[in-house]
C-alpha cells in the first residue's frame, strides 16, 4: 500500500463517485485511482463477456494545432502522423535521439490542423516537454490539455449497445482506431473506438464538469446488460491477456521499438527527418541480423504467479526477465510477458521456467497474445 | 465488516480461535483479505511443521501482489485447509469460516494478541 499522503495525490472529477461505490483506491502515477470496486476477477470477466466502465482521467492529453502540426508530429514521433486521416487515430511512439522509447501514444487527428496526443499518466510531462522542445521552428502550438478532459471508457461486447442508447452518433460507421465528436447523454464528447482491453469498446473524452453526469448515464444504460465499474487492476490483466505492452514494463527508455518487437510503428519511409531516425535504423539492422531478447508469452503449469523482474531460467541459466505477470482470469492460469534470449523464444521451447522466489516453476513459451476476441 | 468477538487477532491481521483440545484454527481477517484482493494461490505450512509466533509460515498470492503469512502463535501444524489450497478464493468469500488456513497445536501464545474490539480499533487508526 502507498505511504503517500492523500493530499499529495491528484483526484479525477469522478473521485467522490468512486468512494461512494466503495472503490479501493491506489496511487497510480501521482493520481488517486480506483484499483477495484469489488473482485478484480469479476470485473475482468465482465469486460470479456458483458461490459465494464473505467475512469481513465489520469491519461495525459496534449493538443497540437497549427498549419505545421502534422509536420511537427512527423518530426517528433516515429510514426507517419501526417498520413492519419481526419477522424482516425494511430498507435505510435515517441523516442529519444538514441532510439530509446520515451512513451507509447495514441494520436487522434481531430481536424486537418488539430491533433490530440494521449500519453501515459506517468510520462505525460516528459512527452509534453519533448513536444514543446521539438516544436521549435514548426508553425504549430503544443498545448497541455491534461486538465481539459476527463476520460471514461466503456469496454466489452455490450458496449456498442450501451452507447447507442445514449447517442445519435454513427457508431456502426466508427471503426477501430477512429474518433468523432458527438453528444453522449446530452454531453459533448469525443467518441473514440479505442481501448486497452482486447475487447470492442469506446473511450469518451469529455469536459471534467460533465464526467459525473456521463458516468451515471452509462451506468444506468448498462444496468440491464451487466455493465460494472472496473478498476485499474483488471485493466492490467485485460491488457496483459491481449498482449498489449505497458510503459515501464515492456517498454522503457533502454529499449527501442525494435527491441520490443514493435518495429512496425517506426516509419522510415515518411517525409523528412525525425528524432531517433539514425539510431532506430541501426536498431532495425541489429534486430534483423542478431536478434536481441524477444518478447514472449509464458503460461504457468502451476499456480504461482510470476511478477515483473523475476528471472526466466532454462537449464539453470538465466535466459530472460519477466516484465508483467498475473493470474489470467480467462485462461485460469498465471501468465506473463517476458524478454527471453532468442534461442529460447520459439513457442513450445522445452525446459523454460520462472524463478519464483527461489523455486524454478515450469512455464510454457507461447506466442502473444494470450487472448484474441472472436469478431 | 465486523470481526467475530470469539476470536483473537494479531497485528499482522491473522485471527486465532479459542483452543479446543489444545488446537486452534488460524486464518486471515476480512480486512486483510480485502486489502489483498482476489487470492489466487495459498502456500500453507506443512502438517507436522512447527510455526513460530510472529514469523512467516507461508504466503498468500493475489492478483497484484504476494504477501507473507505470519503465524499468530507458536506450535505444531496439525491440519491445513485443503479446500483453500484448491480454491484460494475462499479466503475472500469466507475469511472467518470456510477460508480458514491451518490448525495448530498451541505451544506458546504471545501476550500481545488483540481482542476483536482492539483489532477493529487498530484498523480504524
Amino acid at each position: 500500500m502507498s505511504s503517500t499522503e492523500p493530499s499529495e495525490l491528484r483526484h479525477t472529477a469522478l473521485d467522490a463517485l468512486h468512494r461512494s461505490l466503495g472503490a479501493t483506491m491506489t496511487d497510480f502515477a501521482g493520481w488517486d485511482m480506483p484499483l477495484r470496486y469489488g473482485s478484480e476477477r469479476d470485473e475482468h470477466i465482465a469486460v470479456r463477456t458483458k461490459a465494464g466502465l473505467f475512469d481513465l482521467s489520469h491519461m495525459g492529453e496534449i493538443t497540437v494545432t497549427g498549419a505545421g502540426a502534422a509536420a511537427l508530429l512527423n518530426h517528433a514521433l516515429v510514426g507517419n502522423i501526417a498520413s492519419v486521416g481526419v477522424g482516425r487515430a494511430r498507435y505510435t511512439m515517441i523516442c529519444r535521439a538514441d532510439g530509446g522509447i520515451l512513451d507509447d501514444l495514441i494520436v487522434y487527428r481531430l481536424a486537418e490542423t488539430e491533433y490530440m496526443v494521449v500519453a501515459n499518466a506517468s510520462n505525460a510531462q516528459v512527452v509534453l516537454d519533448a513536444l514543446v522542445e521539438r516544436s521549435a521552428g514548426f508553425d504549430a502550438e503544443v498545448r497541455d490539455d491534461r486538465d481539459a478532459y476527463a476520460l471514461i471508457a466503456v469496454q466489452g461486447p455490450e458496449s456498442p449497445g450501451i452507447l447507442k442508447s445514449l447517442t445519435d452518433a454513427d457508431l456502426d460507421g466508427l471503426k477501430y482506431y477512429a474518433g468523432l465528436p458527438g453528444t453522449v447523454a446530452g454531453v459533448p464528447a469525443l467518441i473514440a473506438r479505442t481501448g486497452y482491453t482486447g475487447e470492442d469498446g469506446f473511450e469518451l473524452f469529455v469536459r471534467p464538469e460533465h464526467a459525473v453526469e456521463l458516468w451515471q448515464a452509462l451506468t444506468k444504460a448498462g444496468e440491464g446488460v451487466g455493465l460494472v465499474p472496473c478498476g485499474l487492476s483488471c485493466r492490467d490483466t485485460l491488457r496483459l491477456e491481449a498482449g498489449m505492452p505497458l510503459y515501464g514494463h515492456e517498454l522503457t527508455t533502454s529499449l527501442t521499438p525494435f527491441d520490443a518487437g514493435l518495429g512496425r510503428v517506426v516509419k522510415f519511409e515518411k517525409e523528412g527527418d525525425f528524432v531517433g531516425r539514425e539510431a532506430l535504423a541501426e536498431a532495425a539492422a541489429r534486430a534483423e541480423q542478431n536478434p536481441p531478447r524477444v518478447l514472449v508469452g509464458l503460461v504457468a503449469e502451476g499456480r504461482r504467479v510470476p511478477r515483473a523482474g523475476y528471472a526466466v531460467v532454462a537449464g539453470g541459466e538465466v535466459i530472460g526477465e519477466v516484465t508483467s505477470g498475473a493470474p489470467s482470469p480467462t485462461l485460469g492460469k498465471p501468465i506473463a510477458m517476458a524478454y527471453v534470449d532468442a534461442a529460447h523464444a520459439a513457442p513450445g521451447t522445452e525446459g523454460v521456467g520462472v524463478d519464483i522466489r527461489g523455486s524454478h516453476e515450469p512455464y510454457e513459451v507461447v506466442a502473444l497474445p494470450f487472448y484474441k476476441r472472436q469478431k | 465488516m465486523s470481526n467475530p468477538q470469539q476470536l483473537r487477532y494479531s497485528k499482522e491481521h491473522e485471527w486465532l480461535s479459542a483452543a479446543e483440545d489444545g488446537v486452534s484454527t488460524v486464518g486471515i481477517t476480512e480486512f486483510a483479505a480485502n486489502a489483498l484482493g482476489d487470492v489466487v494461490y495459498a502456500q500453507l505450512p506443512e502438517v507436522g511443521s512447527t510455526v513460530t509466533a510472529g514469523e512467516t509460515c507461508g504466503e498468500l498470492e493475489s492478483t497484484k501482489s504476494v504477501s507473507d503469512l505470519y503465524s499468530p502463535v507458536t506450535g505444531e501444524v496439525t491440519e491445513i485447509n485443503e479446500d483453500v489450497v484448491n480454491d484460494p478464493s475462499l479466503v475472500n468469500s469466507a475469511p472467518f469460516e470456510g477460508g480458514w488456513l491451518f490448525k495448530v497445536r498451541v505451544a506458546e501464545e504471545p501476550a500481545d494478541l488483540l481482542s476483536a474490539d482492539e483489532y477493529t480499533a487498530q484498523n480504524a487508526g
